[in-house]
């Protein structure tokens, strides 16, 4: 990892000049922040004003401000309501698979390829794996499903072959290893660069002495790659865990039709299926509200976590 | 250090030429599919990995349809018009902030903040519908115009730049815009190239908005078009006359994959090498 770039010491920091003096001497980077400001208050911040709706009854012929408040009405309904009982756990399932079965991925791979000898069979190597990542999620699942569907390239192998098909891309019990594979294909190559910086940082000198010293490939590995990698599988576990109820809402929208809504609703097609199409605005926002709250506490005790360990987590700054 | 030891660089081999095999083959069936002959296909069984007797036809036939060839029309237009917009506002913010400035410790922490938060889908859509943007392409644009991401890459690519050439040119009367007009941004050629490209990609991409903000077919990007013709097999007639009909051929529906996929290809070499570049300092200094 390259070093943070120093502050710039910059004239304009003299202490306490007055504010008058000091918007005049700023006022176009004022100006230059204008447009940004504006998108923020109008796609971010509004709308998460907005959320108050999960408190009230709204429906479209209110304005917000007319509609009348419930209070916890809605989280009360929500809890009862059992399709989304049914969404959070099928969240909670997938997300658990996504985090033991995919989150190492990026890990090995680094490993395998910073190993690589030969650069020009990496660099290639390199192009091939970052690819899928830059594909919408429409074309990764059209591309599985032309793989793997029913009538897909490997099926049609199986069964021009006198074997029976396999229904990879229908059958709801396999679904959450289906998506970890659709995640897998597309951006363990991705995932796999931030931990590659990490590993080119690690002093090549440790590995001598170490070598030197009777340590033998596994010992080092574990002694001198893993806690030089460890800041970053931490800081990129804690972002994880904040996300970790959007399992993604495009994977499993697109895939809905062909494995059934029970296996397939999570929380934010149950969002998208109760407000959107449903109508009943009120209880989309408020389970995309608690999804929000939880995500969000998650980071924090995973933050907390890293810090008795000892780690830097997100928001302390690098060690330095 | 020691020799390799053989089993463990028979698995790594093993490892990689799998990956590489898993990535690069449905690519290629789907383009050689998309130019081989109806005989052929069917022949074939479905797919064909390298085509006898290659045609256009295919591609013919989407480019008369004037919903496909408009959705490429609409899908360019988010792209690139999205794509400027979007480096306007993502250079202007990142060069305000890369500088202390008046307020803005609290417009960084306003930026952080999405990183971490999202509003949610409802308010998100109460929000497009009361800027009257449904069924507009502005949907289509307007909400992406500034991600967080992007913004940390490029500011922290700004404050890369050596105060003292900020500080020369201040000192030769140029104001801010000057300096970021005449100063900075020839300086940083590179990494705006690479946020142009994830902006670009994330528009052309872009599924999710359009299912949300778009009901009007005419309106409809190119991922749309993908969805209800390759994903769930409806043909294009069909959608358009609300009537049931067979399903397109399978050279139609590869033809359709092929140039939803064309762009991404096209651009992806010529930006590969800032890649990691951009992703490391985009994480690690986030």
């Amino acid at each position: 990892m390259d070093a943070p770039a120093p502050e710039p010491l910059d004239a304009r920091r003299r202490p306490r000049a007055s504010l008058r003096s000091r918007l005049r001497r700023d006022w176009q980077m004022l100006v230059l922040m204008i447009p940004g400001a504006l998108a923020l208050l109008l796609f971010f911040y509004i709308p998460i004003l907005g959320n108050v709706i999960a408190f009230q009854d709204y429906y479209p012929y209110y304005s917000i401000w007319e509609a009348p408040f419930v209070g916890l009405e809605k989280f009360v309904e929500l809890v009862q309501d059992d399709r989304f009982l049914l969404s959070l756990r099928n969240t909670l399932v997938y997300a658990a698979f996504q985090l033991v079965l995919f989150f190492p991925l990026p890990i090995l791979l680094a490993l395998i390829v910073d190993s690589m000898v030969s650069p020009r069979l990496r660099k290639a190597f390199q192009s091939i794996v970052y690819l899928p990542h830059f594909l919408s999620w429409v074309l990764v699942i059209a591309l599985f499903q032309q793989m793997l569907g029913g009538a897909g390239f490997i099926n049609q192998f199986l069964v021009s072959h006198g074997w029976d098909p396999i229904p990879f891309m229908t059958n709801s019990d396999t679904f959450a290893l289906l998506i970890v594979g659709e995640i897998a294909w597309k951006d363990t190559g991705w995932g796999m660069i931030i931990f590659l910086a990490a590993l080119a940082s690690i002093d090549p000198s440790l590995y001598e002495s170490a070598a030197a010293d009777g340590a033998g490939r596994f010992r080092r590995a574990w002694h001198i790659t893993l806690p030089g990698m460890r800041p970053v599988i931490v800081l990129l576990l804690i972002l994880n865990l904040g996300n970790i109820l959007t399992v993604g809402f495009e994977q499993f929208i697109l895939q809905r039709d062909a494995v059934g809504a029970d296996t397939a609703e999570v929380l934010d097609t149950y969002s998208y299926y109760t407000g959107v199409i449903g109508g009943d605005w009120s209880m989309g926002a408020a389970a995309g509200l608690a999804k929000g709250i939880v995500g969000t506490v998650l980071v924090l005790i995973a933050n907390k976590i890293a810090h008795m360990l000892g780690e830097d987590g997100i928001y302390r700054g690098r060690p330095q | 250090m020691e020799k390799p030891s053989v089993p463990l660089t028979f698995a790594k081999a093993f490892v990689i030429t799998a990956i590489s095999i898993s990535i690069v083959v449905p690519l290629l069936v789907v383009v050689s599919t998309s130019l081989a002959s109806a005989e052929q296909i069917r022949d074939a069984g479905g797919y064909v990995l390298f085509p006898t007797d290659p045609t256009l036809e295919a591609y013919r036939t989407i480019f008369s349809s004037p919903l496909v060839f408009r959705s490429l029309g609409v899908s360019a237009f988010v792209t690139v018009v999205g794509t400027l917009l979007a480096l306007f506002v993502t250079i202007c913010m990142a060069y305000a902030l890369s500088r202390p400035v008046l307020g803005g410790k609290f417009m960084l922490m306003a930026v952080i903040l999405t990183l971490f938060f999202s509003p949610g889908l409802i308010p998100m859509f109460l929000m497009v519908k009361q800027l009257g943007l449904l069924n507009s392409i502005w949907s289509l644009i307007l909400p992406t115009v500034f991600v967080g991401f992007n913004f940390i890459v490029m500011r922290s690519f700004f404050m890369g730049i050596p105060s003292e050439l900020i500080e020369a040119a201040r000192i030769d009367g140029a104001s801010d815009f000057r300096i970021l007009r005449t100063v900075v941004l020839p300086l940083s050629k590179a990494v705006i190239a690479v946020i142009g490209l994830f902006y670009a990609v994330g528009f052309w991409n872009a599924f999710f908005n359009a299912m949300l903000y778009i009901s009007d077919q005419s309106l409809w990007p190119i991922q749309m078009i993908l969805r209800s013709y390759v994903i769930q097999g409806s043909s294009l007639t069909a959608d358009q006359l609300g009537v049931q009909q067979a399903p397109p051929p399978q050279s139609i529906k590869m033809a359709v994959v092929v140039v939803a996929l064309a762009p991404i290809i096209t651009v992806y070499p010529f930006l590969q090498k800032y890649f990691s570049k951009g992703v490391i300092t985009g994480a690690i200094k986030g």
